[in-house]
């Protein structure tokens, strides 16, 4: 099984933490995806926003949260045969996981290379398929954890914190 | 820039119902790929596309757009509009190109999008 992992260099001891005992989060949201929807694609990440927003969080940070979980739902959409993003609210983060039914992804080193895109032509229509939806889940997170393999289910766990 | 003068800038027609034409417009961006909009705009800014499936609308509500404007005389389809409605956000569309209505709006004042 092939994994990815990056961790901001700021929240290190947060991140190694959290994995070790995960707390009970405050909140938590489930939202299905189904295979090339994209008239819902996109839902579970605005509410996600909306709720932190009326928590109080930080635009900058909101917007980072948007665009990483919005990408994310995008390529399940896009690339597998349907999922789930689940997000998990906690004081000072939000804890997102987005678990797809497969296909997995061949080569993650080369799913994370800016501009390489499997998607096909109506994901492309759509004005997804530029090959910077991995990249831009990376910019936009504290960590990212993406476990994939051909054949498999893919896992991607992202945080996201609020300072 | 207002809204109103980018209107007739670019010979354009209002798509929304209850647009605030005098609402000011700091900033554009154009573009017809979803990351890039969501990787390159870093303040809430009027967006230039020729994208017109729903999509358009859930990038609105993951980053602040002010607008959109289509493109090449595109014209989005209802259930579309109706979204913009409901997010109060102005659609305009334009027979111009992307190329043409980008530099008739900076040549005018309205400055890029900070990326």
């Amino acid at each position: 099984m092939a994994e990815y992992w990056n961790i901001s260099d700021e929240h290190q001891e947060e991140a190694k933490t959290f994995f070790m005992h995960a707390p009970e989060p405050e909140m938590s949201l489930n939202f299905d995806i189904a295979e090339k929807d994209f008239t819902n694609a996109g839902k579970g990440s605005a509410e996600l926003k909306n709720i932190l927003k009326r928590l109080g969080v930080n635009p900058e940070i909101l917007r980072r949260i948007a665009v990483a979980s919005y990408e994310a739902e995008i390529n399940i959409a896009a690339h597998s045969v349907g999922g789930t993003m689940k997000s998990y609210i906690y004081p000072e983060f939000v804890y997102v996981t987005f678990n797809d039914m497969g296909p997995g992804i061949e080569n993650i080193e080369q799913a994370m290379t800016p501009g390489f895109s499997t998607a096909d032509e109506l994901v492309r229509e759509m004005g997804f398929g530029a090959g910077l939806g991995l990249p831009n889940i990376k910019k936009n997170s504290d960590v990212m954890h993406l476990k994939s393999e051909r054949g498999k289910p893919t896992k991607l766990e992202i945080i996201v914190y609020y300072y | 820039m207002k809204l109103r003068e980018l209107v007739e800038l670019l010979e354009a027609e209002v798509l929304s119902s209850h647009v605030d034409l005098e609402r000011e417009i700091p900033c554009a961006f154009s573009s017809d790929l979803i990351s890039d909009i969501l990787m390159c705009t870093k303040e809430a800014t009027l967006l230039l596309t020729g994208l017109t499936n729903p999509q358009v609308i859930r990038l609105a509500d993951m980053i602040d757009l002010l607008g959109i404007v289509f493109v090449r005389g595109k014209m989005p389809p209802d259930e579309l509009i109706q979204m913009a409605e409901e997010r109060d956000l102005p659609l305009i569309s334009t027979k111009m190109t992307m190329y043409r209505s980008s530099g008739l709006l900076y040549n005018s004042g309205l400055r890029s999008c900070k990326i």
